[in-house]
């Protein structure tokens, strides 16, 4: 993303743009809640007391914070090569696919210790693949990657159809989805793990996977700033014609990186189908992969900043099931209004407020 | 029914398929052959359809209807063109960023002002774009072959799809033979030397979003007010998307870009009329794998294998003047 001309002091590019615009999103959201007769305040308290007030809600706002952790990353990395990855929603999908698979062949044959990680491993595997192609076409073809990937989108949805509803599909259910694993392969749930401890929580889909989101925070920011790969993936991303004089291959970076952008998106899979569901269905990955990038734009493609944005937005999911429970009048539609006000704001419009912000600062300094 | 009638069946909800998707790809060859990328043909589509609904159904009249969803459509073209032209955000975010805004603001507003769940109430015919009977189709209907070909394929369409089809030399008649055609390939491919002539780039690029955001309206209203008479949640079903992939498939030609959404639109209507036959020799046919056909297609294409999809060499960047 280009950056006008004009300079800025470091503390009004990092902190008070961004908080400008995410005010904004925020007050047009007010405002289309006053349009449509509700109290913008009242809606407010109602959503943080839904996602942070109680046991449950809290438990529910960390399981969709974990999904858009991975999604996030996804984007993140991506755009620090310089690519958009919008095919994330697709390589979750798959990613769940893939450990759908290993736990449907296997959750009769391995204990669980085998069985979990090599599941992990084939939803990242199975992301990763996914992302592969729309990777290798851009890097070798020079096909674009946003177009590739929204394609894949469309095929990973067409794919998983087809084989809920005639390979895979559990004879005994109506419903096209598979059977249920063995519990061998479910992952536990942190409300076990704390009775486990002695400490009673209530129940809620919150699972170990929040702490492998975690990791995978830890994992990106170590790749991406502190090793020759990140550097060479950086380099890549701001200028790829100085990356070659740079001894830097782009073609091979844009692929691996399309692939890690795959595999971290592939772990919603993890999250979703080891995690809640303990089974395959259709549209688990409902929206997912497109939060992922309200989400890298927030957080400004860094971990803190993505974690930061995934709690936001777990806040938001929860806490707007809970408004759409309180207020008739709204629906969980309300929070996909509120991303994309939020994608408009702090991406798109991301420097609306810049020459503001510069003749505003540099009249003070003169 | 014999063959003959299958393939002109086929061939005539190819064409009210179609429709849309020349609509939305025209649209969108507007704007990226100006150098902006689209991807928000599908929000501002599903935001015709839903303006469209809406309207028809207050003001009982479908041109009225017409008339909102392209102000609608038209507005955020307008925005898009706030973001990438005036400020010169990344043009693929703020098309997400509008998709994912329609999809939740319809539903929003639609519940609150019809309470029936996001959906818009049932339209009765009078505000509906209705199928045209063409003068004699009546009297030749029964005339073997050519009866059936001008009673079904040729008539009985509404006025929108004949508007669809005639958009199609105009657009065309536009882009290469009138000045602000050739200024429109011009920009879309080198913008500096366009500023350098002393005609403005952005205004240029402004203009072709507003023929886009007329355009898409169009296709919006269609789906909401000609093919169904109501909105409902998601009602665009990625069929913006699937305009995309035709405008690259036809290289982003207006001609081409018309074949492309008419094989797009067989291809559909071929999965409708698949499902669960048995065809011989093969077997059923999955569904699904017609439906990603177009995907697949325009996929392997990009990739060059089936000709080259070469896009208006400017596209994606913002212009910045010199100083």
């Amino acid at each position: 993303m280009s950056q006008p001309a004009g300079a800025l002091p470091g503390w009004a590019n990092k902190a008070l743009l961004p908080a400008l615009n995410i005010i904004s999103a925020f007050l047009v959201t007010g405002i289309v809640f006053l349009m449509i007769g509700e109290s913008p305040i009242e809606a407010a308290k109602i959503m943080l007391y839904g996602a942070f007030g109680y046991q449950e809600g809290f438990g529910y706002t960390l399981y969709y914070t974990t999904n858009f952790i991975f999604t996030g990353l996804a984007v993140a990395v991506a755009f620090h090569a310089g690519l958009f990855n919008i095919g994330g929603e697709g390589q979750a999908y798959i990613g769940g696919l893939g450990a759908g698979l290993a736990c449907l062949a296997l959750d009769a044959y391995l204990p669980a210790w085998i069985l979990i990680p090599l599941a992990v491993v084939a939803s990242a595997l199975f992301g990763a693949a996914w992302a592969f192609l729309p990777g290798y076409l851009q890097a070798r073809r020079g096909s674009h990657v946003v177009i590739t990937t929204i394609m894949f989108n469309f095929l990973a949805s067409s794919l998983m159809v087809y084989l809920l509803s005639h390979v895979l599909k559990d004879p005994g259910q109506m419903s096209s989805s598979s059977r249920e694993f063995a519990e061998v392969a479910w992952l536990p749930f942190i409300h076990n793990m704390l009775a486990g401890m002695g400490i009673s929580f209530d129940e809620s889909p919150l699972n170990v996977s929040f702490f492998l989101a975690l990791v995978c925070c830890v994992l990106v920011w170590l790749l991406i700033w502190r090793t020759r790969w990140g550097y060479e993936l950086r380099t890549v991303g701001s200028n790829s014609t100085a990356a070659v004089y740079a001894g830097i291959k782009p073609a091979k970076v844009i692929i691996w990186v399309m692939c890690l952008s795959g595999a971290l998106a592939g772990l919603v899979g993890v999250n979703e189908i080891l995690g809640v569901q303990h089974r395959l269905l259709l549209d688990f990955s409902a929206g997912y992969g497109f939060v992922g990038i309200a989400v890298a734009l927030m957080g400004r493609n860094h971990p803190v900043g993505i974690v930061l944005a995934s709690l936001l937005f777990g806040a938001l999911y929860q806490g707007g099931a809970e408004l759409a429970f309180d207020m008739p009048n709204i629906t969980r539609d309300m929070v996909v209004m509120i991303q994309g006000l939020i994608i408009l704001f702090c991406g798109a419009l991301e420097f609306m407020y810049r020459p503001l912000l510069v003749r505003l600062l540099s009249s003070k300094a003169a | 029914m014999d063959f003959y009638v299958i393939a002109v069946l086929t061939l005539d909800a190819t064409v009210r398929v179609s429709a849309p998707l020349i609509l939305a790809a025209l649209a969108g060859l507007f704007s990226e052959r100006s150098g902006v990328v689209d991807i928000s043909l599908e929000g501002k589509m599903l935001a015709g359809a839903f303006t469209a609904a809406c309207v028809a159904y207050l003001a009982n009249s479908a041109w009225m209807g017409l008339a909102a969803a392209i102000v609608v459509s038209w507005s955020l073209a307008m925005l898009h063109g706030f973001a990438c032209i005036t400020h010169r955000g990344n043009q693929v975010v703020s098309g997400v960023a509008i998709n994912i805004l329609v999809a939740g603001l319809s539903i929003v507003l639609g519940l609150v002002w019809f309470h029936q769940g996001g959906q818009t109430p049932n339209l009765p015919n009078t505000a509906r774009f209705t199928e045209i009977v063409l003068p004699g189709a009546e009297a030749v209907k029964n005339v073997p072959v050519l009866g059936e070909l001008y009673y079904e394929l040729i008539g009985g369409h509404n006025i929108l799809v004949y508007i669809a089809f005639a958009a199609v030399p105009v657009v065309w008649w536009i882009v290469y033979r009138s000045r602000f055609g050739l200024r429109l390939r011009a920009v879309g491919e080198n913008p500096k030397a366009v500023d350098t002539a002393g005609i403005s780039v952005a205004w240029l690029r402004y203009r072709a979003l507003m023929l886009n955001g007329v355009l898409c309206g169009m296709a919006g209203a269609y789906i909401s007010t000609a093919q169904n008479a109501q909105f409902v949640r998601d009602m665009t079903a990625g069929q913006g998307y699937m305009a995309l992939a035709a405008l690259i498939f036809g290289k982003w030609r207006p001609v081409p870009v018309m074949f492309a959404c008419l094989l797009f639109g067989f291809l559909d209507a071929v999965a409708v009329r698949l499902q669960g036959v048995e065809v011989p020799g093969i077997g059923v046919v999955p569904v699904q794998l017609i439906e990603s056909l177009p995907y697949i297609l325009t996929v392997v294409l990009l990739a060059g294998f089936i000709g080259k999809a070469i896009a208006p060499k400017a596209i994606g960047e913002p212009y910045t003047k010199e100083r």
